[in-house]
């Protein structure tokens, strides 16, 4: 077992608050708003969010890093895919290409890409994506041991009890997800979406590519199809939602239902001071594909609450108004806890 | 080529599990994989008796490998995977990251499917550690296996799901007590009603996916079976059966006249169909939609 290091509870530190950036103007926004942290991703399908319209050529990272630095905060690229033989090349010189640009940090989830990236660029900083699937202290510390990562991502899937338990017992920083779409599966460990598309995260960047997505409306209600799979139909009353493969309504055994998870958006809000004394180094927002509004709405409430919290964590309240606002840009709406608390446990 | 017998995914009775192994001595088998991997509340049977199953089938000239979690959360689980891992009897197979820590520099092991080794500098770094065998992830298409296998250290063998429900996604939440509408700690361990998994449809009724607890599988039965002269020339060394409540040991015995040559691999496919529990599919091999059949011993 590892060596045991101790928790800094007793002399916690404010959180980071990291921002996405799926465009140019996101990121200028999610910086103006109090982000610490803004991460973005190439052009291309080295990163999880590998959508049409999104991300970032080298002109557009340079002009960011420097909009950033400008402000106090830094910039990340993620790199969280899985290179594959044929394309492992390109993943090579996209890490060349973030060390070049200048970028505070990679976040990354392939070992044999960790592997290259501490080798070749020893002085870039290394974030574990939440796509290297580490689940225990022991986990991150391998990948600490074997390439000096500075901080892991933990996967959505860890109760708080166990956040903390991961924290106590390693030295690596902890990010852990405070708000956004909530994944239901262990990251990186999901191959649904290929199943269905022949893309999925880990190979192509994306869950339920938007390419393989057709609306058909039928006589009685609208059909969302994904790799022509029946995900979901939906009534006049119903309000559509994108086809996720996870989030449709299936069969089992003569009953229609939700069987992996009804859409809800993970918020997290009401754990900060928690997440704070256990030592958390820093809170992602997801949401690299959402619109600069949505950056802007959720960037100030959580700089808001983050401040409340470094402030005076004991007097910490959930303000009615963030909830409001981030009710409006939660996908479904409803807003959870999602693992950190564990109602179907 | 090596015929291995994957670690059982489902929850089965003790009885079951015993005569399930019992049983498998005598079959066509080179490598078979022990243990629980999907969920640490599935405790018909413990580590002792794993490894008194493992003896048995030792004893039978089989090639006997540990299998652990394909996911660890808490520290009990922690526990349980070093138990493994520290056997010393057996090797082990290791399903994550924590499991390849406690491995390294202590012997050969082998790298699961879920250690997501997509690419030859990620198996060259396993090697480094001791893994010995790689087992591919199940949606990387030959075209990627074979070239991370051209590119692996010498004497690293090969190993690929050919034959069974695949295991697609895991997570921290169970799907069978969702669906009995049951928390996970209180979960009655419903799915030991499922043997094959329990099916989940589409709404316009197409077999879809399986759920098993805390795994989700596909519906459908990829089998390599047809492709077996393709699976040879992408430098494959062995050829994974994952366990189904019935038939499991004629399936090997088929998969084992095929790779002999005893058996045609169109006839070895069309002899598997009253085995399968559903269709057969092989899209992963072909770098597509996992769900797709495209080998015609496959279609129709």
């Amino acid at each position: 077992m590892a060596q045991a290091v101790p928790s800094s509870a007793a002399t916690a530190q404010p959180m980071r608050l990291v921002c996405p950036a799926g465009t140019p103007p996101a990121l200028k926004i999610a910086v103006d708003c109090g982000a610490d942290d803004v991460y973005l991703g190439f052009r291309d399908e080295t990163n999880a969010r590998n959508f049409a319209g999104l991300n970032f050529d080298d002109r557009a990272i340079r002009e960011g890093i420097a909009y950033a630095h400008a402000r106090g905060a830094r910039v990340l690229i993620a790199l969280n895919t899985f290179p594959q033989p044929r394309t492992w090349r390109k993943w090579q010189a996209a890490v060349d290409r973030a060390a070049m640009l200048g970028a505070d940090a990679i976040i990354v989830a392939d070992a044999g890409l960790l592997a290259y990236a501490a080798k070749t660029h020893p002085t870039l900083r290394l974030h574990l994506s939440v796509q290297g699937s580490a689940t225990s202290h022991e986990a991150i510390n391998f990948y600490h041991e074997h390439f000096g990562i500075h901080r892991a991502v933990l996967p959505r899937v860890l109760s708080i009890e166990q956040v903390e338990r991961a924290i106590a017992r390693t030295p690596v920083e902890i990010e852990v997800f405070g708000f956004g779409s909530l994944s239901i599966m262990v990251e990186g460990r999901c191959a649904l979406s290929s199943w269905a598309t022949g893309e999925s995260p880990n190979t192509h960047g994306g869950c339920s590519p938007a390419k393989a997505v057709r609306w058909q409306q039928g006589p009685e209600a609208l059909e969302s199809r994904l790799g022509g799979v029946l995900i979901d139909r939906f009534g006049a009353q119903d309000h559509p939602g994108y086809p996720t493969l996870c989030r449709g309504r299936f069969v089992v055994e003569d009953e229609i239902y939700y069987p992996f998870e009804e859409p809800t958006s993970l918020n997290t809000l009401e754990l900060l001071p928690r997440l704070q004394a256990m030592g958390v180094k820093a809170v992602k927002i997801e949401g690299r594909q959402r619109s600069p509004a949505y950056v802007e709405t959720v960037t100030r409430v959580w700089r808001e609450a983050l401040d409340d919290c470094a402030r005076e964590p004991q007097r910490f309240r959930v303000r009615p108004a963030w909830q409001q606002a981030l009710a409006h840009v939660s996908e479904g709406q409803q807003c959870t806890l999602g693992a950190y608390h564990r109602p179907w446990k | 080529m090596k015929l291995a017998l994957g670690p059982l995914l489902y929850f089965w009775p003790r009885a079951t599990v015993m005569d399930f192994y019992r049983a498998a001595a005598d079959w066509p088998v080179d490598t078979i994989y022990l243990g629980e991997t999907v969920c640490s509340r599935r405790r018909e049977l413990k580590l002792a008796d794993w490894l008194e199953i493992g003896e048995a089938l030792a004893a039978a000239g089989k090639e006997v490998v540990l299998s652990t979690y394909e996911l660890i959360e808490s520290d009990a689980d922690l526990r349980t995977m070093h138990a493994v891992a520290e056997n010393g009897r057996f090797a082990v197979e290791a399903n994550d990251m924590a499991a390849v820590h406690a491995l390294a520099g202590r012997g050969p092991f082998v790298a699961g499917p879920f250690l997501n080794v997509y690419n030859a500098a990620t198996l060259a770094l396993l090697a480094e550690l001791g893994a010995t065998r790689w087992v591919a992830p199940v949606e990387l298409s030959r075209e990627g296996i074979a070239a991370i296998a051209a590119e692996a250290p010498a004497g690293i063998e090969t190993e690929v799901f050919g034959y069974g429900r695949l295991p697609l996604a895991v997570s921290a939440r169970c799907f069978t007590a969702r669906y009995h509408n049951l928390t996970k700690d209180h979960c009655e361990f419903r799915c030991i009603e499922y043997p094959d998994g329990l099916p989940l449809d589409t709404q316009d009724a197409q077999h879809f996916l399986v759920l098993n607890g805390v795994q989700t599988q596909s519906a459908g039965v990829h089998s390599l079976a047809p492709l077996l002269d393709e699976v040879r020339a992408a430098g494959i060394t062995g050829l994974r059966v994952s366990p189904q409540s019935a038939g499991t040991g004629e399936v090997l015995a088929i998969l084992r006249a095929a790779l002999t040559g005893a058996l045609d691999p169109g006839e070895a496919a069309a002899r598997l169909r009253p085995l399968m529990p559903a269709a057969p599919c092989d899209g992963y091999w072909h770098g597509g939609a996992g769900i797709v059949a495209l080998a015609p011993a496959n279609r129709g």
